[in-house]
């Protein structure tokens, strides 16, 4: 009986002690030594890596407040938290390996104790019938309504909703109401089944409640809440957006759409580009609220104009802001001396496009990063208080702007979370020292830079993209089609007369 | 030889696992279960809690993105953080029993449920105490959204969502904890204080700072006080039969 004991506490002790093996490996970095969610990356990271101490999971497939079953952590594990710092381990960790970490890890918290207490998931049900067509949309988007969502998320899902600057999570850090149009970046997957049981579970340890119990107290039936699913669903494109190295810009026969209205933009193909946080030069940014921007150029004979969009929860400078921006700053790990972050400000939302001086002949661009002294960069530097201005960059500390604030206009519209500008310029400009001169037909090196003011974004602390193309497509000449008809009349000619002279009698 | 060596070490086991228990873990062992009926028969621990020093002003809230609650106020309203009555007269301070009631002894908790209203976008009460298993009534008197969200270290955490006036949840708490605290998302400025206790020792003061703290047995209690912004004091009190003790806190502002 005593040797009986001794071998399982060895055997439950082994499972832990391989799991801690892992966890210390590949865990600890983040989530720290004792599981708190405090290891030496966490203060780089929003949100912040998970504390397991308090045994309070947001993707799972149990009630709001229960406990997660093992295989709602293991498919943490496994698949990660897309749109947060947390990747997905399937290839990285054996099947043994995963299970054992996921042993280890409940013992950070005393709630997992009692191990004769299993979790149970909550049941789903099945999506309805009928599809998604316009009518469950329209029932979808009724009920997105009717249970409160637009406060958050807002109108139309970007998450400008009017309770968003307000939000924080259970340790009071900032957290932002998901941007629903971009499902690919939902914690918990982005399909229509997921969608679901997030509604079905609420995200513990965030604001997003559980709605469950409005199916019990029959404000809505198990239906009408899959109908929220899929409407929410539809807010997003059907798949994640893949990144092309290169922008076409057509040539348009009618005036240049300087307006992000136009229709003439409708028909132009647009080209999704990601950034992330400009960690390279103090002061460094590690968690920017901009995570892409989506561009559209085209060309006339004489003029370019691009079209970048991307969202944004506030439209900048905004008051309502500040104590979420007071919050970021103390959240953050920042290069501010550690007792004083800086003050919150009131500061505008900015995008930058940025070009070499001029086109460079083999693949060699200047510095990402703004260029340097001996590469400097042109930049078209727009901002919701004043518009655009062109100008030379030399570094990120050296902005010398173009005589007159340059040639570029700019026209910007903010939309329930949304900006969309309009930049457009002459191709050949008079300041050639100081502006470039676009031209059709070359792959002209091109990379975004934004700025989200009411997330505390200024000066360095932005979100940055790599170089990217833009090529003014030149119409194809009339000669393309012409010759090969000329050369194969050509050759039938000739064909002929060679024929001709054979078969003459002698 | 062995059958001697094995009836003494026999015996002495079979003394030392059948020593009758001494009189007063008997006694507790007997009365394990506590109702309430004789809670009332206990002592009474009463007093007021005030402050000395100016109170900040509770900053005023905008109801603006929420017109409906807006108009349930003639005049703004403000925050809830110190609520003082006259003569600096502190309410909303959750005055408990922290220790002294003796070990084992259980307490039935009352199926009757605390009620939490949201009305004009604030929770009445404030500051409320429940028992361990008690339930917990959340309604929602307003016509619009409000989520309430619990969130709790000792027990476990809960976010539910109630669209709509007449809405209600049930919720219990299976452990004792000071305090759990609730919150609406999206109203940030709704807060609530639940002070969570295995035994009905507790009270919340009102307007003019008192408390009253019924049905304690004989002994010596370490009484606690709470506020949401001052902090905690404690005293301690000693009990003897029935007769009344009083006990004051003064907290300082800040």
């Amino acid at each position: 009986m005593i040797s009986a004991l001794l071998a399982l506490t060895i055997f439950v002790a082994q499972d832990t002690t391989a799991g801690k093996a892992v966890y210390v490996k590949w865990c600890a970095g983040c989530h720290g030594d004792a599981g708190a969610g405090d290891g030496e990356a966490a203060r780089y990271m929003l949100p912040h890596p998970r504390d397991f101490t308090g045994a309070i999971y947001q993707i799972r497939s149990t009630a709001s407040g229960e406990l997660p079953t093992d295989a709602d952590l293991l498919r943490a594990v496994d698949q990660g938290l897309p749109g947060t710092a947390m990747p997905g381990w399937k290839t990285r960790l054996s099947d043994r390996e995963r299970r054992d970490v996921v042993a280890y890890l409940k013992t950070f918290s005393t709630f997992f104790a009692d191990t004769s207490v299993h979790p149970k998931g909550l049941d789903f049900g099945r999506p309805p019938g009928g599809g998604s067509g316009a009518e469950a949309l329209r029932v979808g988007r009724q009920f997105y309504d009717s249970i409160g969502c637009r406060k958050c998320h807002g109108d139309l899902g970007r998450g400008d909703g009017p309770s968003a600057p307000t939000l924080k999570d259970d340790a009071l850090r900032p957290i932002f109401a998901a941007d629903l149009t971009q499902n690919w970046r939902f914690n918990g997957g982005g399909a229509v089944e997921d969608i679901y049981h997030r509604l079905r579970t609420g995200l513990d340890g965030t604001p997003m409640p559980s709605f469950s119990d409005l199916v019990e107290q029959k404000f809505l039936t198990e239906e009408q809440l899959w109908r929220v699913a899929q409407y929410v669903r539809s807010l997003s494109p059907s798949e994640a957006p893949s990144v092309r190295d290169v922008i076409h810009a057509p040539q348009i026969t009618e005036s240049l759409p300087r307006s992000p209205g136009d229709s003439a933009w409708t028909r132009v193909d647009a080209y999704w580009f990601p950034l992330v946080g400009q960690v390279i030069r103090k002061s460094r940014w590690f968690a920017p609220a901009v995570s892409g921007v989506s561009v559209q150029a085209v060309h006339t004979r004489d003029s370019l104009a691009l079209r970048v969009v991307w969202d944004d929860r506030s439209q900048s400078p905004d008051s309502s802001w500040l104590t979420h921006i007071g919050r970021v700053f103390a959240a953050l790990a920042g290069d501010d001396s550690a007792s004083a972050p800086p003050a919150p400000g009131l500061w505008p939302d900015q995008l930058a496009v940025q070009f070499p001086l001029t086109i460079p002949q083999g693949m060699e661009r200047p510095y990402f990063l703004m260029g340097n002294a001996t590469a400097p960069v042109y930049q078209w530097r727009w901002s919701s208080q004043g518009g655009a201005v062109a100008g030379v960059a030399r570094g990120l500390d050296r902005f010398d702007p173009a005589a007159g604030g340059g040639t570029v206009g700019a026209q910007a519209v903010y939309d329930h979370g949304q900006w969309r500008v309009v930049l457009a310029r002459a191709l050949a400009t008079a300041d050639t020292a100081h502006e470039l001169q676009v031209r059709t037909g070359r792959a002209i090196p091109v990379a975004f830079f934004a700025w989200d003011g009411s997330n505390g974004e200024h000066g360095t602390r932005m979100a940055v993209s790599t170089w990217y193309f833009l090529a003014l497509d030149e119409p194809t000449p009339a000669s393309v089609f012409i010759s090969p008809v000329i050369a194969m009349a050509l050759t039938l000619a000739l064909g002929m007369l060679v024929v001709w002279r054979a078969q003459r009698p002698k | 030889m062995n059958r001697r060596l094995f009836s003494v070490i026999g015996g002495a086991l079979l003394l030392a696992v059948c020593t009758p228990r001494d009189d007063s873990t008997a006694r507790a062992a007997a009365a394990d279960t506590v109702t309430v009926e004789d809670v009332q028969a206990g002592a009474t621990i009463s007093g007021k809690v005030r402050f000395t020093g100016t109170a900040p002003r509770n900053p005023s809230i905008d109801m603006s993105e929420e017109a409906a609650c807006k108009a349930k106020y003639k005049a703004p309203p403000t925050e809830e953080n110190v609520v003082a009555g006259a003569a600096n007269a502190l309410a909303n301070v959750f005055v408990y029993v922290k220790s002294g009631v003796p070990a084992g002894q259980k307490f039935t908790a009352p199926t009757a449920a605390v009620v939490l209203d949201q009305d004009g976008c604030r929770y009445h009460p404030h500051v409320l105490g429940i028992m361990v298993g008690q339930p917990l009534e959340i309604l929602n008197t307003d016509p619009v959204l409000h989520n309430i969200k619990a969130v709790a270290k000792a027990n476990r955490p809960f976010n539910v969502s109630q669209p709509s006036a007449g809405m209600k949840t049930n919720r219990t708490f299976a452990a004792p904890e000071v305090m759990v605290n609730l919150e609406c998302n999206v109203h940030g400025w709704m807060k609530a204080y639940l002070g969570v206790r295995p035994d009905p020792f507790y009270a919340v003061t009102g307007p003019d700072g008192s408390f009253s703290i019924k049905g304690l047995p004989p002994g010596t209690y370490t009484i606690e006080a709470w506020h949401e912004r001052f902090g905690t004091q404690t005293a301690t009190v000693t009990v003897a039969g029935a007769a009344p003790k009083t006990q004051d806190f003064t907290f300082a502002a800040h």
